[in-house]
């Protein structure tokens, strides 16, 4: 079986920082694979490990310093890999789900994967739809937010825990080939091995334009529009403690007290 | 096309979920905006009794899809697109809960619709606008939808639930849903349970990814136990494995409600919050002055853990 494994590269804000326009400050982002598809990336990889998998292939739309974190994926211990970009998306402020699940449903086309694996959502703009959008465009099945997979490859079944609110778990069965969206703490994901890291930089990455894929402007036009980008007013009517460790500690000492908490 | 919303209500294990009344206020709101009328649609379970809650003020159509007991994808796929074709609705306004995600995109995808998800504010002038977060709630964006139909998921415990009883008119939907799609829910388990139960405590010291390493956690038992309270933390912790799952609070953790809720090293991330945001006092501690946590905390300390805490043990020792 092959393996599909998107990975998006998310930029995570400093504590101090300045919104310019409809973004915020290039110099205040800080570039890192996202959380999500780290583990879904570990659990490609441990397909692969224990036998089902033969085949290993992370995609990723964004620009070329996009390829530090792709070679993460691959130091990891994904095959190769596949980066989606063109000057055309460049231009808009916000790639929305419909873009994105086209550009990769044009990748999934090529690859002809079993199964694909995402994450429930990126860290920075949090849509968590692509994966699921995907499947519908590619008619796959699929779940989402798994946070248990338990593969049967005789009978080709994926049998996923989907983790719901409130501390339930929904059993599934999914037949392949699937799109699986997967969840934080499904495995523990691993450092990169300094073998992996040197291994890592004579595996491919493959650039694709648009053209490359088969697809137009067309694939990428848009019904939204990222209007403006602000700092929420905030709402904190809290009592910030001032002074040093010591004495900020005095206070908050005072209040446990106060609420009969802790003597 | 009609000015009308469709509102898809969500249920589980013979409840109504709250974020389905949610939906309707949201709904209503929209509606008046629009100028169109408010369908909500109940999909699964006991559809009968769930139309009757569901029949709250400003609703005027609830549509009963009597299929399955349980939420299934493939049913609600198709239930709510042969809603949309009938009603051929402005707005698609569903929930963005955790079945939400599981449905919603596909629905959107399949009807060829724009989709925002995770919205906490609307604005309507003949277009809609949409509030989102970004970047772990430290930013907001508005997000304009140039299209004449949309679709949007709505976040939980943003708007009031609906109250009141309405006067729609209720009535099954008819449509053949086809159920042999190659995906099919077996059962449900609950997890988290163990030796303690972090919602019965008065005073909780929680930890996030602040804390770096496992390494570190001595630092905060130390605490728990000067000052005799009990310990939880945010999901990272538990996926880590530093800490058992009976221990996360939040969306996919526990609902607690202590006298006193001390944070640290903690962002405040919805999911976060949603399970430690009716404690009675919420104290923080965060280097970030901009950390969402200041934002429901009654009080807090700018500053590093590293730094605070040794000196509130020595307070309690
Ligand atoms: C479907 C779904 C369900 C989820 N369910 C839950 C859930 O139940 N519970 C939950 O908690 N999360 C849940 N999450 C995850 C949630 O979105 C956040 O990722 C998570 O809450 C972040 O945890 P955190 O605040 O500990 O970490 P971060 O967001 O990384 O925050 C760490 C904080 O520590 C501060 N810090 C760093 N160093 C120090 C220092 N030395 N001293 C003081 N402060 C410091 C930083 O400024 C930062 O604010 C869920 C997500 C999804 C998608």
């Amino acid at each position: 079986m092959k393996v599909l494994v998107t990975v998006k590269e998310v930029a995570e804000v400093a504590d101090d920082f300045e919104i310019e326009g409809t973004e915020v400050g290039e110099r205040y982002l800080e570039y890192d694979l996202n959380e999500w598809d780290d583990y879904a990336v570990e659990e490609a990889v441990q397909l692969k490990e224990d036998g089902p998998a033969e085949e290993v292939v992370a995609v990723t739309i964004g620009p070329e310093r996009a390829e530090e974190t792709i070679r993460m994926a691959l130091a990891k211990g994904a095959d190769r890999a596949v980066r989606i970009w063109d000057d055309v998306l460049e231009e808009p402020d916000l790639l929305d789900v419909e873009t994105k699940t086209n550009l990769l449903a044009a990748v999934v086309e090529e690859e002809e994967p079993d199964l694909v694996l995402t994450g429930v959502q990126s860290g920075d703009d949090n849509f968590g739809a692509t994966g699921v959008s995907l499947a519908d465009e590619i008619g796959f099945q699929w779940a989402a937010v798994v946070n248990a997979l338990d593969y049967d490859h005789d009978e080709g079944v994926a049998h996923v825990h989907r983790e719901l609110e409130g501390g339930v778990e929904e059993l599934t069965d999914v037949e392949l080939p699937a799109v699986l969206t997967i969840q934080t703490g499904i495995n523990e994901p691993r450092y990169a091995s300094l073998r992996g890291i040197r291994q890592a930089q004579s595996k491919e990455i493959a650039p694709k334009s648009l053209a490359d894929l088969g697809l137009d402007a067309g694939a990428i036009e848009s019904e939204l529009d990222l209007t403006s980008m602000y700092e929420p007013e905030s709402e904190s009517d809290a009592t910030i403690f001032e002074g040093d460790a010591s004495e900020t500690a005095a206070q908050l000492a005072e209040v446990l007290r106060e609420k009969g908490v802790a003597e | 096309m009609s000015s009308d919303v469709l509102a898809v209500a969500e249920h589980r294990r013979g409840v109504l979920r709250d974020v389905s009344y949610e939906l309707i206020s949201a709904g209503e709101l929209l509606a008046d905006a629009t100028g169109g009328d408010l369908h909500v649609a109940i999909i699964g379970g006991d559809t009968e009794a769930f139309a009757d809650d569901l029949n709250r003020k400003g609703v005027d159509y609830v549509h009963t899809v009597s299929e399955g007991e349980e939420f299934n994808h493939d049913v609600h796929v198709q239930a709510v697109e042969a809603l949309h074709a009938e009603i051929d609705p402005e707005a698609l306004v569903m929930a963005n809960s955790v079945n939400g995600l599981d449905y919603a995109p596909a629905v959107a995808n399949s009807l060829d619709l724009p989709l925002v998800t995770d919205a906490v504010g609307l604005e309507y002038d003949g277009d809609l606008t949409v509030t989102r977060e970004m970047y772990g709630s430290k930013v907001e964006t508005t997000v304009e939808v140039s299209g004449d139909q949309y679709a949007v998921t709505f976040r939980g415990g943003e708007w009031p639930a609906a109250e009141g009883v309405g006067d729609a008119e209720i009535g099954e939907f008819d449509v053949d849903i086809d159920t042999d799609t190659g995906s099919s829910v077996t059962g449900f388990e609950e997890v988290g349970g163990g030796d303690v139960d972090i919602s019965e405590a008065d005073f909780i010291v929680s930890i996030g990814r602040g804390i770096e390493e496992e390494d570190n956690l001595p630092l905060i038992e130390d605490l728990v136990e000067a000052t005799d309270a009990t310990l939880a933390s945010s999901r990272p912790i538990v996926d880590s494995g530093w800490l058992p799952k009976n221990r996360q609070v939040g969306q996919s953790g526990k609902v607690v409600t202590p006298d006193v809720y001390l944070a640290i090293g903690i962002s405040g991330a919805v999911q976060h919050v949603a399970g430690m945001k009716g404690s009675d006092t919420i104290i923080a501690i965060n280097t970030d002055p901009n950390a969402p946590i200041f934002d429901i905390a009654d009080y807090g300390i700018v500053g590093d853990l590293f730094d605070v805490v040794p000196e509130l043990i020595e307070e309690f020792s």
